[in-house]
């Protein structure tokens, strides 16, 4: 699993009021869209590169795109509770809780649903990027070895070349009294089990 | 021995279990593919750009607007709006930007015509809701910045075709106007409003195009009234149709002066015509009424006269004019004959003389012309050349250029109704030999390139060479059915009435068919197609028959108009019979019986609640009598907030007899109070679903006993405040609650309210557990959340000892009457995203665990592991229970990018997943629809019955070799240990 760095900059706010009142309880939402650039080179969505950003407003009833600057707004929207989602490939962002107050309009009532972040700006930022693929690892001897065929060649070495060296290392006496066992028992050699060794 | 293998046993299971569907980027199109489609072409505008690639800029029926390369056919970029922003006009502005005005006009965008980023937006307001104009005036100059002319809501825009910001406006409030043309005569300062009002008045209004000031306004009445459309003559003449539909009227205003001509259809065409339609055209000069059978075109010579210059029975379609010199206008013309289609293009002045007449071939499947796009371009002996665009009845886009159809689109795909699946022919002797590797050279140099691949020493352009051999391999697109089930038909309907059939191997189309029971004729005016069944699926006895579908599809867009039904052919597409009923079709319901040729018995529930079944032979009679008291079946009726249960009655009592249909009663209604709930989903379990076991093994080896019945329904009801929008209801005013019914009983099984929850609501049904999405309204997030059933009837049985003794209650008789002791164990999580579909993979036996699908809002589809969705969670499991695989509870669903199923493509505009089991028994088959489709493999507990695509064989014949060496190593080292032991 790749590792998900949460990139949490914050940005410069820019100036512009995120609520502007419009007609007859119908207001508009104005917001931003920002891609931190050079994080991005490994996503497939290229920095800057923003038209296939879209902004949904409550789970697509309104859908909007970005400007080249980022900049996205939502018109005649009653007032209310409402829920904004980006769908970007290559990004995951949280969807936001923004707040349209018909009281007191153009005030900025906006939260990331998923930390409950809330925002003083409506500036919406990738939470993290999304890498779709896995990274094939490079050829090497450890995974070669890892892998079930490296175990199994690597168990049977490990018993044709180490097993003699333990018997080597063992109590003489204890050696002899084996091998005499051994050799009343008949225990057949490898070389007799295998069909060129019946000769002898 | 014995240990040992059990051991490396362990260790390669171990190292594969791994819960997350994930893919290398090179694996990406092995076992997938991805279509991208436009839908049906509403408008179509050519970029008249001198330098860089041809291209055409298209606004289609699935509000789709898309840059197409002219010479292909091919997506430069492409846009899907939302579903309410239906696209009312576009036009090139500036021959840099594309302009779009939709939703009513009230939104006007302008895309990069090279890249499609946006570039601005605007919202326009009005009055009063109105038909809305957009032009793209090219000589019309404010401060050197072009002007755009929208009309849209009862109010006149000038707006800045580079920022987008409104130089002026002009309100239209008389309450009855309704505008028909907004004109601005190229070459002057001035835009005519043009209307009716009251319905017999004409209206004109002049108004100054530099600053939006009125100069004039006429009205004329006219006694007769009017119907329809206007068809625009000149830059200063209208025509329309009187309300009876048999009076011309030409409606000059020279001058801001009304002058007008009246002109019977009898005086122009002979014989009556009927009711006569103005087919809207912008050739000046000339217009065209349509009646059923004819289509006539007239001529309007000076002072309002009018003149016939042709008249035709064939269907026909016409271009818009486009102008190709100063005073010269060009139009395309298509007539349709037996199996070609004509083109002429003539100049508007000059009905006679034709710039150009070809033929073109053209498959009958793809319907008639529906419209016409022309396109002009210079030839190398400076001569006009035209091209056309055409749009078909099965929604296809073509490219007409010098008497050929250059490219083709099938665009018809993007608006899916349906899909069902078929198998393919069985692999036979001479039916399809497998082509042998053609030549030896290539099939080692094959074989190189691939060892040097999975030894990571290949090029780049190996690389290359080696992805575009897997992908090319010719096993996965044959024409006959494999061992592992993984190639299969996808039969699709379409909107259009057309049927397709989908290979799953790389998505190609294997044959199409219009429907001729979908085409318009006089008994069924506007067929649509409403669904797909398996009708006669062959495996047993008549594994001769070729598979075949049954397509319902009724008359009218009303649920009483009598429904036609259609059997097609899987294997070649052909329609083999269609029935016209005398009855609606309100409800399919296929039965579980087969007949002897393996057809599907069928009930067809029409609208005044009899049930029609089908196919009507006397064997289905008789299989179907057999079960008569067997069959149940449930209604919803979401208006009124009513689920009814039905069985059969007896024959039906009507004055014809038929012993086909059957009588129906009602067994049960649950009524929902209309004052608090409101019905937004029901769900049951798929029909063909396999469940492997009933008991469930817990920790500590205690059995739990799912309670499977395939008559479960799931009802999801909101308060009728909470079904309207997101952001409209306070929680404390909505609320959600989730039955599950037996829909033999109506007996409610389990109940649950969520406060503060609305929807809307999508759900999933499987085995014994439903899980569900909606909104959280306290939190504002999404939620889902799983109920799962368990029988505790069987619950004691689990004592060997009373088995033995018989003292069990499994053969103890079950009544209707008596309340299933069942349990239910729920629990909801918060999850990130917006849902479109859901859906669950299915497998061959049902032995493989289960992944959700979800179709979230950025139209990509994420695979979720069912174990994350298990009630039995809890924040800190005991060691048994981790032994088990529950997963310690968190409060939200986890979405780990790398089990996006449809990795980094989009399915733009998704609607619906559709899961198939292959035959092997850990893959399943998934197809999600949208505007684009896509197609792939999916193995929710990793493929663990076969060898992956990328097992390494080299290691496994590497491994082979080491271990046969190190046994000759072995051996010769015995013997001669063997021989010194001997000598000594």
């Amino acid at each position: 699993m790749a590792a998900v760095t949460p990139l949490l900059l914050l940005l410069l706010l820019s100036s512009a009021p995120s609520f502007s009142s419009g007609s007859r309880n119908a207001y508009n939402i104005n917001g931003r869209v920002k891609i931190p650039q050079g994080l991005g080179t490994k996503g497939y969505a290229l920095p800057g590169r923003m038209s296939n950003v879209k902004v949904l407003l409550n789970g697509g009833q309104n859908i909007t795109f970005l400007r080249p600057d980022g900049y996205f707004s939502f018109h005649n929207i009653p007032a209310g509770t409402h829920l904004i989602e980006v769908s970007a490939i290559g990004y995951f962002f949280s969807p936001v809780r923004v707040d349209v107050s018909a009281r007191n309009p153009g005030k900025v009532q906006a939260a990331l649903t998923e930390n409950r972040k809330g925002l003083s700006e409506l500036v919406l930022e990738p939470l993290r990027e999304e890498q779709y693929y896995e990274i094939r690892e490079p050829f090497s001897i450890m995974s070669l070895l890892k892998s079930p065929m490296g175990l199994m060649v690597g168990f049977m070495l490990a018993v044709a070349f180490l097993m003699p060296k333990l018997v080597e290392n063992m109590d003489p006496e204890e050696m002899r009294r084996a091998q005499e066992e051994m050799r009343s028992q008949g225990v057949p050699s490898l070389s007799s089990l295998l069909p060129g060794g019946a000769r002898n | 021995m014995a240990i040992r293998s059990f051991f490396l046993f362990i260790l390669f299971f171990s190292s594969s279990l791994s819960p997350v569907f994930s893919l290398y980027e090179d694996q990406v199109g092995l076992m997938d593919w991805h279509q991208q489609y436009i839908g049906k072409v509403k408008q179509a505008v050519f970029s008249s750009q001198r330098a860089g690639r041809k291209r055409v800029v298209v606004s289609t029926e699935e509000n789709v607007i898309a840059s197409l390369d002219l010479r292909h056919g091919e997506i430069f970029w492409r846009h899907l709006l939302g579903a309410d922003d239906v696209i009312d006009g576009i036009d090139i502005g500036l021959g840099k930007y594309v302009i779009t005005l939709s939703s009513g006009g009230s939104i006007l965008r302008s895309w990069n015509l090279p890249d499609g980023q946006m570039v601005w937006e605007s919202s326009l307001q009005g009055p009063k809701l109105s038909k809305s104009f957009l032009l793209v005036p090219t000589n019309l100059k404010f401060d050197k910045d072009n002007v755009l002319v929208v009309f849209s809501n009862g109010r006149l825009h000038a707006i800045s075709c580079i920022d987008g910001e409104v130089l002026w406006k002009k309100d239209f409030e008389a309450e009855s106007f309704e505008v028909q043309q907004v004109i601005q005569p190229p070459g002057s300062d001035l835009i005519y409003v043009v209307g009716f009002a009251a319905s017999y008045q004409f209206e004109m209004y002049q108004i100054n195009a530099k600053n939006g000031e009125l100069l004039k306004h006429e009205s004329a009445s006219f006694s007769s009234g009017f119907s329809g459309e206007v068809s625009l003559v000149s830059t200063e003449t209208v025509v329309a149709l009187d309300s009876t539909g048999s009076i011309l009227l030409t409606i000059s205003f020279q001058d801001g002066k009304i002058s007008s001509q009246q002109t019977p259809i009898s005086n122009l065409v002979e014989d009556s015509l009927g009711l006569a339609v103005i087919i809207p055209s912008s050739v000046s000069g000339i217009f065209a009424i349509k009646t059923d059978a004819v289509t006539v075109f007239i001529r309007v010579i000076g002072e309002g006269k009018l003149e016939v210059v042709e008249k035709t029975t064939h269907e026909i379609a016409v271009s818009d004019a486009l102008s190709i010199s100063e005073d010269q206008q060009a139009f395309a013309l298509i007539q349709h004959a037996s199996s070609e289609i004509h083109l002429t293009v003539k100049l508007a002045h000059d009905w006679d003389g034709n710039l150009l007449k070809e033929s073109v071939k053209m498959d009958w499947q793809r319907g008639l012309v529906h419209k016409v796009f022309i396109n002009n371009y210079i030839r190398t002996d400076r001569s006009y050349g035209f091209r056309v665009l055409i749009v078909m009845e099965d929604h296809s886009l073509l490219l007409l250029q010098q008497g050929e159809i250059v490219w083709s689109r099938e665009d018809g795909l993007a608006s899916i109704i349906d899909v069902t699946t078929s198998e393919l022919p069985v692999e036979r002797n001479g039916v399809s030999v497998a082509k042998v590797e053609h030549n030896l050279f290539e099939w080692l140099k094959g074989h190189m390139l691939k060892l040097k691949g999975t030894l990571m020493l290949a090029s780049p352009e190996d690389m290359a060479a080696i992805q575009s051999m897997r992908l090319k391999s010719s096993e996965k697109s044959k024409m006959t059915r494999d061992h592992n089930g993984f190639r299969k038909l996808l039969i699709v309907l379409t909107r259009a009435g057309k049927l397709f059939a989908l290979h799953t191997g790389d998505g190609r189309i294997v044959w199409s068919h219009l429907l001729r029971s979908l085409h318009k004729s006089e008994a069924c005016q506007s067929p649509i197609g409403l669904n797909l069944y398996q009708w006669q699926v062959p495996h047993h006895h008549a594994m001769d028959e070729n598979p075949s579908v049954l397509v319902v599809s009724r008359c009218g867009p009303s649920s009483d108009t009598p429904g036609v039904l259609s059997f097609v052919d899987t294997y070649t597409g052909k329609e083999l019979s269609s029935l016209s009923l005398d009855h609606a079709v309100v409800q399919v319901i296929p039965l579980p019986y087969t007949d002897s040729t393996e057809q599907r018995l069928h009930l067809l529930i029409n609208a005044d609640k009899h049930a029609h079944l089908y196919p009507k032979t006397s064997e289905a009679l008789s299989i179907f009598k057999r079960e008569f008291l067997n069959i149940y079946w449930y209604s919803v009726e979401d208006q009124n907030g009513i689920i009814k249960g039905h069985a059969l009655k007896c024959k039906c009592t009507g004055e014809v007899a038929d012993e086909f249909c059957f009588d129906t009663r009602d067994l049960w209604s649950v009524v929902f109070p209309s004052e608090s709930e409101k019905i937004v989903a029901t769900v049951t379990r798929k029909l063909n679903e396999v469940v492997h076991t009933q008991a469930k093994v817990v920790a500590d080896q205690d059995v739990m006993y799912k309670y499977i019945s395939r008559n479960l329904l799931f009802v999801a009801t909101v308060a009728p405040k909470g079904s309207g929008e997101i952001g409209s209801v306070t929680p404390e005013e909505s609320w959600l609650v989730a039955y599950l019914i037996d829909t033999v009983t109506g007996r409610i099984l389990h109940r649950v309210t969520h406060h503060g929850s609305q929807g809307p609501v999508h759900a999933v049904f499987s085995e014994n557990w439903v899980v569900y999405h909606y909104f959280n309204l306290r939190a504002h997030r999404y939620e889902m959340s799983v109920i799962e059933i368990y029988d505790q009837s069987r619950a004691d049985n689990k004592d060997v000892w009373k088995l033995v003794l018989g003292k069990h209650n499994l053969t103890s008789p079950i009544s209707l009457f008596s309340r299933p002791e069942v349990i239910t164990k729920s629990q909801s999580y918060f999850f990130t995203h917006s849902l479109k579909a859901i859906a669950v993979t299915s497998t061959a036996k049902g032995i493989t665990s289960k992944q959700l699908l979800l179709g979230t809002i950025g139209d990509q589809v994420l695979a979720l592991d069912k174990r994350f969705l298990d009630p039995r969670r809890t924040v800190n499991p005991t060691q048994a229970e981790k032994e088990e695989g529950i997963i310690p509870l968190t409060d939200s669903l986890p979405i780990i990018p790398q089990s996006y199923v449809t990795h980094a493509l989009r399915v733009e505009g998704l609607r619906g997943i559709i899961t198939v089991p292959a035959k092997l028994e850990s893959t399943t088959l998934v197809f999600a629809h949208g505007v684009d489709l896509f197609f792939t493999q999916l193995a929710p507990s990793r493929t663990y019955d076969s060898l992956t695509e990328d097992f390494s064989y080299a290691l496994l014949l590497i491994t082979i070799v080491a271990l046969v060496a190190a046994i000759f190593v072995t051996w010769r080292l015995s013997e001669r240990k063997e021989l010194q032991e001997k000598w000594r």
